[in-house]
């Protein structure tokens, strides 16, 4: 649906976003990571054609955004970082220039209003001005926007930045609710919220991709060990002997202890190799039994932190 | 392109700025016509319509400074420039509605050829061709006034801008005339800056003089300075710094 290949926006010597290169697929629902100042608003930027790159194509369901920019913004809603309200209108007149503005046909436009009004829940605010409305309402108006017209492609830009808790979770539940008949680029800088909605990540460090997959590969890709921890009852000294025999098995720290002749190991493995079964041979072999054994994946905010400061180190 | 002409329009009226604005149009035009119309007992408004274009240069830098300003600030420039309307369409809306407050400005001044219809024999044609002048001269004037508003994040910038861009328009003359006593040379540099002075061929507008050229050629401005500001939107859009 929609195709990024090594796209680049400089601004004088610096370059915003820098050979950047991904693809959405339709009904997607694509994570955009990064922290402030990576690139992730001149990105969307560019794909919505509010500016140009300086290199590089952006192509919406074929149509390229240069060539025919008229084609690839029918097929797109955009909510920016700040969402575009004139202030001095009612919900419902902004909503109708939207309409117009986006060329919807009029006997359309009725029914599709109510819809998104009741989808966002702002309908009983309609009649209300945009500026007296409090921020997370202005939000869900930004949205409403970006849905005049059906459009099959929502970019939203940080949708959920500015909110209470209980917004964010509405807003989020509504995003997750769009991605079944939407195309949904999401920016944000807040990983829980990445990993709770998006099909896949991508992680984006000055201007550059650092990792595209879904959330889940992210994590085992980038841990080099599968490390987990296990507690098991017998006495450390034998049990850990016991343990360095198993093939595998890197690292070993005793984390702690709950009862007398139970203790918790942490257990770093090479990834290539599942140490489990062969663990818990050797430890059936000496009469230790397992009494509890979890994997221990790195969470999105572990790997997000991994790959920006790694990439601040190479610099 | 309606869509956004609609829209401003509405805005004009939602504020306080398009009535204070046109208040006070309407009362000096009233004021100049009790003047130098009602007093001096004649069946003619020319002074009025010769004065206009002076007025003009004070209200349209404010009514238009706006136009693009207000979005840039709002962050509703992303709307606009997003939605699938090309540059042009946008620009031209955006001229329309700060015309068509103009134009229910004009309107108001109706009532005083209205009076003297009511009262005196004026000159019917001269009227006539004076409100030609006029309409082609606003949109001179408003088409020059939206382009400063797109160059500038500013709407005190933009004013200013648009206000010595109207007053260079209104020295032309005076640098013509002065040029013009300069010897042959002068006077033919004179003769081409009389000829590109928009306030010279708004005159004869109002003198009762019906010219085609001059009409093209505030048309061709129009659209010249559309133009331009199509390009300083596209210019942003491919910015590097």
């Amino acid at each position: 649906m929609i195709e990024i290949s090594n796209l680049t926006k400089s601004y004088g010597k610096n370059k915003a976003v820098d050979d950047v290169s991904f693809t959405v697929q339709k009904g997607e629902i694509l994570g955009f990571l990064g922290p402030n100042g990576a690139g992730k608003s001149t990105t969307m930027n560019i794909l919505t054609g509010f500016i140009s790159s300086t290199s590089g194509t952006v192509k919406v369901d074929g149509f390229d955004v240069l060539e025919h920019p008229g084609e690839v913004k029918k097929r797109i809603g955009y909510l920016p970082e700040q969402p575009p309200l004139y202030m001095d209108m009612t919900v419902n007149e902004y909503l109708n220039f939207c309409a117009d503005l986006k060329s919807v046909p009029k006997k359309d436009w009725k029914n599709q209003k109510v819809d998104i009004m009741e989808l966002v829940k702002i309908t009983h605010v309609s009649h209300r001005l945009v500026k007296n409305l409090s921020k997370g309402y202005k939000q869900r108006v930004g949205l409403a926007q970006a849905l005049v017209g059906t459009p099959d492609v929502l970019v939203l830009d940080e949708p959920t930045v500015g909110l209470d808790p209980k917004q964010i979770i509405e807003i989020r539940k509504l995003i997750k609710a769009l991605g079944k008949d939407h195309t949904i680029i999401l920016s944000s800088h807040i990983l829980p919220e990445v990993s709770a909605v998006c099909d896949r990540v991508v992680i984006i460090n000055k201007g550059k991709i650092a990792a595209i997959d879904t959330p889940e590969n992210l994590s085992k890709k980038l841990s080099d060990f599968s490390r987990f921890t296990i507690t098991i009852a017998g006495p450390e000294g034998r049990v850990r002997d016991a343990m360095q025999e198993v093939y595998g098995i890197k690292y070993l720290e005793t984390q702690g202890t709950s009862h007398k002749d139970e203790f918790s190991y942490i257990v770093e493995a090479d990834k290539e190799v599942d140490v489990r079964k062969p663990l818990f041979n050797k430890l059936a072999e000496h009469g230790f039994p397992i009494l509890e054994l979890k994997s221990l994946s790195l969470s999105l905010e572990d790997i997000f932190l991994q790959l920006t400061t790694t990439e601040t180190k190479e610099d | 392109m309606f869509a956004i002409m609609k829209r401003d329009f509405r805005s004009y009226f939602n504020s306080p700025i398009a009535y204070v604005l046109i208040g006070l149009f309407v009362f000096i035009m009233s004021f100049i016509f009790v003047i130098g119309t009602v007093q001096s007992g004649q069946a003619d408004f020319s002074n009025g319509f010769s004065f206009i274009n002076t007025l003009l240069m004070f209200i349209i830098p404010i009514l238009s400074m706006r136009a693009f300003t207000e979005d840039k600030k709002q962050g509703t420039e992303v709307l606009l420039l997003t939605s699938p309307n090309s540059l042009a369409s946008i620009v031209i809306g955006k001229f329309l509605a700060v015309y068509s407050v103009f134009l229910v400005m004009v309107a108001f001044t109706l009532m005083y050829p209205l009076v003297l219809f009511i009262f005196g024999k004026p000159e019917g044609l001269t009227i006539l061709s004076s409100y030609v002048g006029l309409l082609f001269y606003g949109a001179v004037t408003v088409s020059l006034c939206v382009f400063a508003s797109s160059v500038t994040e500013n709407q005190i910038v933009a004013a200013v801008i648009s206000f010595i861009l109207l007053l260079v328009m209104m020295l032309i003359d005076a640098l013509a005339n002065f040029v013009g006593t300069l010897g042959s040379i002068g006077s033919f540099l004179g003769k081409i800056l009389t000829w590109l002075s928009l306030n010279e061929r708004y005159q004869e507008f109002s003198s009762g003089i019906f010219d085609f050229t001059s009409i093209i050629f505030m048309l061709s401005f129009v659209a010249a300075f559309v133009y331009f500001t199509i390009r300083v939107l596209e210019r942003k859009r491919w910015s590097q710094g």
